[in-house]
């Protein structure tokens, strides 16, 4: 059997080249030589130019069609919100110079596709044009740069509202830890050489203000409408806490405490009863469904978003944003045990 | 020695051209040159660029074989391929399964083939060798001897990279950007035992054959520029060039000491980024460092590298843009400009790729503001492009074809880079698929087509022969599709939330109707791949089949066109040429001919156009 397929590659080679012999026998009978770009040829390609024009604007637009809506949801959070806003004010604006200046481009190469009867324009410069265009994107990226920063600046503020609730995000390879202050209010200091098995995210035996510290692996609650203050922190390398529902992210670094804010404002089941979700969902589950794989609701999540090894892709925790009472009800539930030192 | 008649015609043009009439061997009888120093440790500048293209077409080569088997996994994860097994072999592809640590460490080894050796080697490398003498009128670089040495570290570094492949702990897994303490830490993925050594030492090797290329390109240009060569008679390409040179000698060796550093942290106990870190099953002793410090380091350097990628595609599309449009290139003096202005502009913009590290917030801010305004000069090149087409009398040829795919991807990746470019949108979108698609359209497309452009173009001069136009347009048409194909839709797996560098997507079911969206781009991947085919046969065949080349086939101004066809140590055989135009005398008015070399002297009462 690889006899017969070492010989049909053998007979190919030969085919080919031989193929190849013809094609340069005829070529030296031509006049004209095979390199040069004939009329037609500029025909042709100018035609493909327009073509290409219109295939890449339906691919575009397809896309949109198709595929928009398996975008992330409309985001759960107060700056999210505006964050969304401003991303379909920049989409818009940026989707339209990305049409109008392909346009001209394959336009351009098909109107003034070259014909040796046609002399091109000898046009070296214009300098008010030059102006035109450096001034009109100016004056747009501004706009752009300012409503940025303004959004930047309310975001990255430090969480100073009486009532926020600080958590701590855990990350090391390949899971997530959330550690709450417990009744008082405050976040026990770390040591990162007191880890142990007990002692998962090291805290500092010594310091009485974790005693009272809960932690929770798996998944963590948070209350809608109040202030979440996230306080990260990593074990190993550097790992990125990412809740894309929320438009949240920040990156975990080994030797630093980082630290991101925001404010829920729909709370899981509100979610699950929302229509974006709930056709969103419908597609998962068809697509699971297909796999023999069971059905699932949806979940707010935390994924890792910073290369951090070989599980990188499935360090995942579910976030359960609650009402006022459920959180309540869940965080009495959550025991803090007091992490002994072990020598 | 200026003509009295009104028009130059033809056969003046021809009579100043071939003015030295060529003696063949004239130059190769004062040097006696071996077999090895004529093809291995050549000294000429048309040798090296014939080498480094090569050796970069190599290794892209198999930067995109390794594209095609992640790829792979990624569509159908968990899928036996007997392709992958046959490449991984039972350690990474057992039963025709990546491994997801061999996954890591082919999309590491992928980028860090492709931004280094074949966007920079390749781009810079070639064509900066190829072009530089030729165009500014000098025999050859300043220095042959260093010249050679670039190679040959070039080489060397890329050998490095190759052999990293074979170890038994399989070569860096970090990402191309390497953080620390991913990088530095063995015990955190295998890839950061000697592969990462051996990465680390590579990249070492190609820093110094960058500098010692830039330092040539630099001094060739500024101090070999043949009579009446003016700054502001230099083609766009040798702009270009230069300050990419430039960008190079001043941000390559931040990114050596980065590397210098993360040596010391991972083989001397030193803790420049390490700092409270608790692995295999104790905590470290080093205390104080930080990661951000080496994201810092990395991104001074890793910005201005995409636009030293970035930089010569865009040189010789205007080369080869007014060349076939059969135009003066519009706005020659505002391109210089905005080189001049993209140059100085990307060392100050490095923090955008560091918005999400947990850096001062304020320091996000300045970073938005610098980068936002980056995105003008480059739109001015885009416009000025588009108006050099406008009423030209277009040569379709294949390296034009490539050139206008360079514009619109330029466009479609550039309009992207100004929504990450805002830190606040960049939050959500930060490793996400978003950013793969924004940086594979202007590398993946933009960069990697201006390298097309440019061999289609200087195909003739390297190798004395001329490509198969049919070929070429096959080529083109396939490319184009299929690389559009594969990275516009990763925008809308960015916007659902997809992170980058996961080895599969199957473990959220969260992403569980991405999909057709995944296989649709690996099926564009393999297409793509494939159609590559084309151009490898195209491109060796042509270079011992292919018909023989005239002098000038585009009928182009610049100096290049004016040397025989024959590679002659000095490139001239008898003077060197004299300047006294600009190279875009193209379809000038009141000529024969529609366009007017370089070395053809002004009539009496004629302007340069270059001059305002």
């Amino acid at each position: 059997m690889s006899l017969l397929v070492l010989l049909a590659i053998v007979l190919l080679i030969i085919a080919g080249h031989q193929l190849l012999k013809i094609i340069e026998l005829s070529r030296s009978l031509k006049k004209t030589k095979e390199w040069q770009i004939s009329d037609s040829d500029n025909n042709m390609m100018g035609k493909a130019m327009l073509l290409f024009m219109f295939l890449f604007f339906a691919f575009f637009f397809w896309q949109v069609d198709r595929w928009i809506s398996r975008s992330l949801p409309p985001a759960a959070s107060e700056h999210g919100v505006k964050i969304d806003e401003l991303w379909d004010a920049n989409m818009y604006l940026v989707t339209v110079i990305f049409l109008i200046t392909n346009f001209f481009l394959f336009w351009f190469a098909y109107k003034y596709r070259g014909n040796h009867k046609n002399q091109a324009f000898y046009l070296t410069h214009n300098n008010k044009l030059e102006m035109l265009w450096t001034i009109i994107p100016a004056v747009a990226l501004a706009f752009i740069i300012i409503f940025g920063l303004k959004y930047w600046n309310e975001i990255m503020d430090d969480a100073t509202d009486k009532n926020k609730i600080t958590i701590e995000l855990y990350a090391k390879q390949f899971d997530w830890s959330a550690r709450y202050t417990g009744k008082d209010g405050k976040l026990g200091e770390t040591d990162y050489r007191q880890i142990s098995g007990t002692n998962s995210v090291g805290m500092d035996t010594t310091d009485t203000f974790g005693y009272d510290d809960l932690i929770v692996k798996n998944e963590f609650h948070i209350p809608v409408g109040r202030q979440i203050e996230l306080l990260m922190r990593s074990r190993d390398v550097i790992h990125s806490a990412y809740l894309p529902h929320f438009r949240a992210q920040m990156n975990c670094v080994p030797g630093m405490i980082t630290t991101f804010k925001f404010i829920p404002t729909k709370t899981t089941a509100q979610m699950r009863k929302d229509p974006y979700t709930l056709k969103m969902m419908d597609g998962i589950n068809k697509q699971r469904a297909k796999f023999n794989e069971e059905p699932v609701d949806f979940d707010y999540l935390l994924l890792c978003n910073k290369i951090c090894g070989a599980s990188h892709y499935n360090m995942q925790m579910n976030v359960v944003v609650d009402s006022e009472e459920d959180y309540n009800a869940w965080i009495a539930k959550q025991k803090a045990v007091k992490v002994v030192a072990t020598k | 020695m200026a003509t009295k008649s009104k028009t130059i015609t033809k056969v003046e043009i021809e009579h100043l051209v071939h003015h030295e009439h060529v003696q063949d061997h004239a130059h190769d009888d004062d040097h006696e040159e071996s077999f090895v120093s004529k093809y291995i440790f050549s000294q000429d500048h048309k040798m090296i660029s014939r080498q480094f293209l090569i050796t970069a077409i190599i290794m892209a080569v198999v930067a995109m074989t390794m594209s095609v088997i992640f790829r792979l996994q990624l569509a159908w994860p968990g899928e036996k391929f007997a392709f992958i097994n046959a490449l991984l072999g039972d350690k990474w592809g057992k039963d025709g399964i990546l491994d997801p640590n061999m996954y890591l460490a082919l999309v590491t080894i992928h980028g860090t083939i492709m931004v280094f050796f074949v966007l920079t080697g390749g781009l810079s490398g070639t064509f900066s060798n190829l072009l530089i003498p030729y165009q500014v009128g000098a025999r050859d670089m300043a220095s042959g001897f260093l010249n050679m040495l670039s190679y040959w570290f070039f080489f060397a570094s890329t050998s490095i990279m190759l052999c990293s492949l074979f170890i038994q702990d399989g070569p860096a897994s970090a990402g191309w950007t390497i953080y620390p303490p991913l990088s530095a830490l063995p015990e955190a993925i295998p890839g950061s035992k000697l592969g990462m050594t051996l990465w680390l030492v590579s990249m070492a090797i190609f820093v110094i054959s960058s500098l010692l290329g830039s330092l040539n390109y630099i001094i060739t240009i500024l101090n070999l520029r043949a009579k009446g060569m003016t700054m502001t008679r230099l083609p766009l390409s040798i702009w270009a060039f230069f300050v990419t040179a430039i960008l190079g000698v001043l941000s390559f060796p931040v990114l050596f000491s980065a590397v210098l550093l993360l040596i010391f942290d991972r083989s001397f106990n030193t803790s420049f980024y390490l700092s409270d870190i608790y692995i295999g099953g104790r905590p470290l002793d080093n205390v104080g460092g930080s990661p951000v410090l080496f994201e810092h380091l990395f991104w001074f350097l890793g910005h201005p590298e995409v636009y030293i990628v970035l930089l010569p595609a865009l040189g010789i599309t205007s080369e080869v843009i007014a060349t076939s449009s059969r135009k003066p290139i519009f706005g020659y003096r505002a391109m210089i400009g905005s080189i001049l202005a993209i140059g100085f502009l990307s060392f100050i913009v490095w923090g955008h790729h560091m918005f999400m590290t947990g850096m001062n917030p304020f320091l996000g801010s300045v970073f938005v503001f610098t980068t936002l305004l980056i995105a003008i000069p480059s739109a001015v090149k885009a416009f000025n492009y588009i108006t050099t087409m406008w009423k030209g009398n277009i040569q379709h040829t294949p390296a034009m074809l490539f050139s206008i795919g360079l514009v619109s991807s330029f466009i479609t990746g550039g309009v992207t880079g100004i929504i990450l470019a805002d830190s606040t949108l960049d939050i959500n979108v930060h490793d996400t698929y978003f950013v793969v698609a924004h940086f594979h359209i202007v590398m993946g497309l933009s960069a990697i087509f201006g390298m097309f452009a440019g061999i289609y173009h200087w195909f003739p001069k390297m190798f004395l022969r001329m490509m198969n136009k049919k070929l070429g347009y096959v080529h083109f048409w396939l490319t184009i599709i299929c690389a559009y194909g594969v990275f516009f839709p990763m925008h809308f797996l960015g916007l659902a939330g997809v992170p980058r560098r996961y080895y599969t997507n199957s473990a959220f079911p969260m992403f569980d109707n991405l999909v057709d969206i995944n296989e649709i781009v690996t099926y564009f991947a393999i297409f793509g791949a494939l159609a590559q085919g084309v151009f490898l046969f195209n491109f060796f065949y042509s270079i011992f089949r292919g018909e023989k080349a005239p002098q000038n086939p585009w009928k182009s101004n610049t100096l290049e066109w004016t040397t025989p066809m024959a590679n002659i140590h000095g490139n001239w055989p008898g003077a060197l040429p004299v300047v006294h135009r600009w190279p875009y005398d193209y379809s000038k008015p009141d000529n024969e001919l529609d366009f007017i070399p370089q070395t053809v002297p002004l009539k009496e009462g004629e302007l340069d156009g270059g001059s305002h």
